[in-house]
């Protein structure tokens, strides 16, 4: 009782927890507005963030802007979604094969670690500065994260589930789609969400080394053009989309995995 | 698990014959190749020796691996404490995660002109935008880590009137170390990326400058041994990662299975 009142008298003098995270925010915005202005911070590389985000606003209504937009996603699409239809399938056979896991282990695990961006010379050199180079790089190396996360989906059935199946009749076929693959989508989107973000950086890392047309030849630009707000609104515009992706990935996995076990959790409590 | 012996050995004969057999295949098709990019692999491993073996370490091998290991300590010195602090508190983990969330979702690549902009094009500029990069993973894993820490051991670290300062040493920093270098791991990877970028956006010497380089005068060997390079210090660094967790973690590990078996 002691105790609750306790607490009930500190949580009056704090701030309520609800509210945290937006005073944190205008805090850090008040701080980059105040600093440039104060001469904290040199003005003349860092424009006061009201700056930033009205010439965000502004770009909001030109095409130009939409445009660079739109070659960003669509270099982000194609990378994942090359990434996921060689990865799902190439995962799931090889997973579910013990000699050919065994086979293909050593040749992953020497492939994955070689950095993707070491690749960027040679995709220059195949497909060019142009939207193939973009996808390219994003699918190599989004792919990895695909195969890997699906191999560990497929390896992690419960042997007793699949033993089961096997002993009730059911074909290999009917296996895989009523046993392994409910059993691995959890890990499968795991894999896609992470792809997801990768995907979106090697777009981005392409369009700023090779000068691809998209978000990130544009913040080049910008800079090399002295236009600092524009830099860090378009910076700003790639964190929001990379914000709005991951929060995509999450809401959609949370729908559709909600009767596997691992999102219901909060139920058992 | 339960594989009889023979099949477990031809296991392990694949997964070691495998990764030979293809790069002895892409000997043979490339021995006889008049493509222009596909040189022959031969002819590749012959500039890999005159290149790397060790006529550029010095000039490229070298800063470039000072500027990713610079940035990757910063990270993780200030991953680790920022982690701690923002794990012991759930008040400041709940007022930062918008902020943590929003930086962590820029790609780090689009950071470069801004780092450009104010660090200029010098070394610190690349292990700035290296170490930033590598905080997040580990931030975040650390701050797993630590909230993850068992009730009860807290429970009883507070009720021996342990000081913060001791628990935060004794009882959360071991307790998080599995996730934190799990972070570590992560960050790792991402620092020679990074490393790779920075060098080629902007830099006179380093592995990454060297590659685009080649590619641009279309010194293509050249080039193919510089990707070569970057792949085996990927798979390098990663194994040797391996090494050092797994013995560090030891008493970690042991304690698992103590208390499983």
């Amino acid at each position: 009782m002691t105790a609750l009142s306790h607490t009930g008298g500190r949580s009056r003098a704090r701030a309520p927890d609800a509210l945290l995270p937006w005073l944190a925010v205008l805090g850090a915005l008040a701080l980059f507005e105040l600093a440039p202005r104060v001469g904290i911070l040199p003005s003349d590389h860092f424009p006061p963030i009201s700056d930033s985000i009205s010439t965000l606003v502004e770009q909001l209504g030109q095409s130009t802007f939409w445009t660079a937009v739109g070659q960003t996603m669509q270099g982000w699409a194609l990378g994942l979604g090359i990434a996921a239809a060689l990865g799902v399938p190439l995962g799931i056979i090889i997973g579910s094969n013990r000699l050919l896991y065994r086979a293909c282990r050593g040749l992953i695990e020497f492939l994955r670690p070689i950095p993707s961006v070491a690749l960027i010379p040679l995709a220059i050199l195949i497909y060019g500065t142009g939207m193939q180079s973009k996808v390219f790089l994003a699918a190599f190396a989004s792919f990895w994260q695909v195969i890997v996360a699906t191999l560990y989906g497929v390896q992690d059935v419960d042997p007793v589930a699949t033993d089961t199946a096997r002993s009730f009749g059911f074909s290999r076929v009917k296996r895989l789609f009523r046993v392994t693959l409910p059993s691995a989508v959890p890990y499968i989107a795991t894999g896609l969400r992470i792809a997801s973000a990768v995907s979106l950086i090697l777009t981005v890392t392409a369009e700023l080394v090779i000068g691809a047309p998209g978000l990130g030849r544009a913040i080049n630009v910008a800079r090399s053009g002295g236009n600092e707000e524009l830099m860090y609104a378009l910076i700003l515009t790639t964190g929001i989309l990379g914000l709005l992706l991951n929060m995509v990935f999450v809401r959609v996995e949370k729908r559709v995995l909600h009767w596997h076990p691992s999102h219901r959790r909060d139920v058992n409590v | 698990m339960n594989d009889p012996a023979p099949r477990r050995w031809t296991g392990a004969a694949l997964e070691v014959a495998v990764p030979l057999i293809a790069l002895v295949l892409w000997g043979v098709l490339s021995s006889n190749s008049q493509t222009y990019y596909f040189p022959p692999l031969t002819d590749i491993l012959t500039t890999f020796k005159d290149t790397w073996l060790f006529d550029r370490v010095g000039s490229d091998v070298v800063p470039s691996l000072l500027r990713m290991f610079a940035g990757f300590f910063i990270a993780v010195v200030v991953a680790v404490a920022a982690g701690l602090a923002l794990g012991a508190s759930g008040r400041a983990r709940r007022a930062f995660s918008p902020i943590v969330e929003f930086l962590r979702a820029i790609p780090p690549p689009a950071l470069l002109p801004f780092a450009i902009l104010v660090i200029g094009v010098g070394d610190s500029m690349k292990v700035f935008i290296i170490a930033f990069v590598c905080v997040w993973p580990i931030l975040l894993n650390t701050i797993d880590g630590v909230t993850g820490v068992d009730p009860t051991l807290r429970e009883t670290a507070k009720s021996y009137g342990i000081p913060q300062a001791q628990v935060v040493r004794r009882v959360m920093l071991p307790a998080a170390t599995p996730q934190i270098f799990a972070g570590m791991r992560t960050s790792l990877s991402l620092a020679l990326i990074l490393m790779v970028i920075s060098e080629m956006v902007a830099s006179t010497n380093g592995i990454g400058y060297f590659v685009l380089q080649s590619q641009r005068t279309f010194a293509i060997p050249e080039m193919w041994s510089g990707i070569i390079l970057l792949g085996l210090l990927g798979y390098l660094f990663n194994g040797v990662f391996v090494l050092i967790e797994k013995r560090v973690l030891r008493w970690h590990r042991g304690a698992r299975a103590s208390a499983l078996s």
